[in-house]
């Protein structure tokens, strides 16, 4: 009891640094902006740590940050085996065949005006629908391995990118296309020094949102068979046995893997498109 | 008009394409039916058949094609098949019966819409709280953004065990997990339209002599009603595929997703394709009715574009 007290005042002097740098006039320095996301996330495990061994909650409802820690670092071979499983066969072959596809096809799209219109509105459809459903489909198709997991993320990746990248392609003005004419360029010419660059936030903007789809098609298709090694069939098959700290561990690399991930690409993003207004200082 | 022209060949060019598709998908397990029932069929040996690809043996064996688009339990079933099974289990059936996709949608959509429902009142009011508190924007603004670049779908299967060890279960952790996929969406973009309004707006505000909360009900709030507009279909979106995946882990019997996963384990493939494709025509419904309300409000207030 006394260590769930022992949280309330972590929690408070927690909230009160924060307070205190949020409102200092340090407030707007990068380290300061840096800091208070950080203390907060620590104060929430401080908190989370002491109430679970303060209350005693059980193991099968909340597990202790520590015990998450512990389990994370003694069990990395096969955290890491399931991550190359599902991360670096599932997700990213999928992503990039998806991606690469939909960037393909959407310069085709983008040469007949009928296309286009045709496309664009049943892109946007689809986009929204919940294409996780068609991975018991595709698991029969292609069989447990990962090549099923792949085929779910093309899936996936492929209508918010198409849509996106068509978008992308028509961002160039009608003035700027005029004075790419003007200087006889031909239509790859033009495609490439002048609609492709104007196209990269979207474009970006696409392989963003696909990154996220990309982890979540891998893992969900899991849920509907695997081989005995992947982060889905590992969190189902821990959820089985209980070992709730095995699946948080494998959240924690689910989450570090999302998060790099899109990193890399908003880094890429940066580097490409520092003209952008979005990108400037 | 030329718009739908064009989105309707577009959707009949798809339809050809599937049809076509279902020929080398299904044509050996045709063959072998067809062989079974006393037909002659070109690789005679079964061995030699399954080396050769689906569209040799549809070209040598034109015959068996029309038989691909009726199989019982296609690997891909023809379009006409799945619309069959959607007509007879959604109108040709009562609706209360359990083999009713009615009544399956509707145990999804109760828990989605509830989640949902969850999901955005708390991620307004969190919205509000970042707006007007700078620890708060400063502390959890940051772990909102992060939250939407993981894959927050992998903690599913827990909810819905940690939930049932403490005695619940139906409808809520379903709920649960689709009030959380929505609510970091909801969050972002409403703090993004509580912002919108710019500098001068503002200050107009101010030489009004209006209050914060003045300026929160009358400029902020209708100000940001495009952007929650635009979060609540992704909102819906992502509820909706968080009750699906919820219905997975933990064997339900009702639900589209105990369809999608009773199909797959039955190798009915007619049935996952009929539940997929009514959980397709429930989300564009969903966002369809968002779309509708946002016009209506948005005409309303003056700002439609």
């Amino acid at each position: 009891m006394t260590l769930a007290f022992a949280a309330l005042l972590v929690w408070i002097l927690g909230w009160a640094v924060n307070g205190w740098l949020a409102r200092g006039p340090m407030a707007n320095t990068p380290l300061v902006r840096l800091a208070v996301p950080l203390i907060f996330g620590l104060t929430i495990l401080g908190v989370w740590e002491l109430v679970v061994r303060g209350l005693n909650v059980p193991l099968v409802i909340l597990p202790a940050p520590s015990l998450i820690a512990a389990r994370f670092a003694g069990s990395l071979p096969v955290l890491w085996e399931d991550f190359s499983q599902t991360i670096l066969k599932g997700a990213l072959s999928g992503y990039v065949i998806g991606c690469g596809a939909a960037f393909l096809m959407a310069i085709l799209v983008d040469r007949s005006d009928f296309l286009r219109r045709g496309l664009l509105p049943v892109g946007n459809f689809v986009a929204a629908l919940p294409i996780v459903g068609t991975a018991p489909i595709l698991v029969m198709w292609f069989g447990f391995d990962w090549q099923s997991k792949a085929a779910v993320v093309v899936v996936m990746v492929f209508f918010p990118m198409l849509v996106n990248t068509v978008a992308g392609l028509r961002e160039a003005t009608q003035m700027q296309r005029d004075l790419m004419q003007t200087y006889g360029a031909s239509y790859w010419q033009g495609l490439v020094k002048l609609r492709l660059p104007a196209a990269m936030p979207f474009i970006f903007n696409g392989l963003k949102i696909s990154t996220t789809l990309a982890l979540i098609g891998a893992i969900v298709a899991e849920f509907f068979g695997s081989p005995t090694v992947g982060m889905g069939f590992r969190i189902s098959t821990s959820v089985g046995q209980l070992a709730l700290d095995m699946v948080w561990a494998e959240i924690v690399v689910a989450a570090i893997a999302g998060s790099v991930f899109y990193g890399i690409v908003a880094l890429a993003e940066k580097t490409v498109t520092f003209w952008h207004p979005s990108q400037r200082r | 008009m030329r718009s739908l022209v064009a989105v309707l060949t577009v959707v009949a060019a798809l339809v050809v394409v599937w049809y076509l598709a279902c020929i080398p998908m299904n044509i050996a397990g045709v063959l072998v039916e067809a062989e079974r029932a006393g037909a002659t069929v070109t690789p005679t040996d079964g061995a030699e058949r399954r080396a050769t690809s689906g569209i040799v043996l549809a070209a040598k064996n034109s015959f068996a094609i029309p038989a691909t688009w009726a199989q019982e339990r296609p690997r891909l079933p023809a379009p006409d098949q799945v619309v069959n099974e959607l007509w007879k289990t959604t109108v040709g059936m009562n609706i209360t019966s359990k083999r009713s996709l009615v009544y399956h949608a509707w145990v999804t959509l109760s828990a989605t819409l509830l989640g949902f429902a969850i999901g955005t009142g708390l991620g307004i009011l969190l919205a509000v709280g970042i707006v007007h508190s700078r620890v708060m924007d400063m502390s959890v603004m940051p772990w909102a953004i992060v939250s939407q670049t993981i894959p927050i779908i992998a903690l599913a299967p827990m909810i819905i065990v940690v939930l049932y060890s403490v005695g619940m279960q139906g409808i809520v952790p379903k709920a649960v997990i689709s009030a959380y996929l929505s609510f970091f969406p909801v969050v972002v973009g409403m703090v993004k339209g509580l912002r919108s309004p710019d500098a001068m707006q503002l200050d107009l505000l101010r030489t009004y002599n209006a209050s914060s909360a003045q300026g929160f009900w009358k400029l902020r709030l209708p100000a940001s009603m495009p952007y929650l507009f635009a979060s609540l279909k992704i909102g819906i979106s992502a509820s909706l595929v968080g009750a699906i995946v919820g219905e997975l882990p933990t064997g339900a019997v009702a639900g589209l997703g105990a369809r999608l996963l009773a199909g797959s384990y039955y190798g009915q493939t007619v049935q996952i394709w009929s539940a997929l494709f009514g959980a397709a025509i429930l989300a564009a419904c969903l966002v369809g009715l968002l779309g509708l309300i946002e016009r209506a409000l948005l005409a309303r207030m003056g700002m439609a574009r």
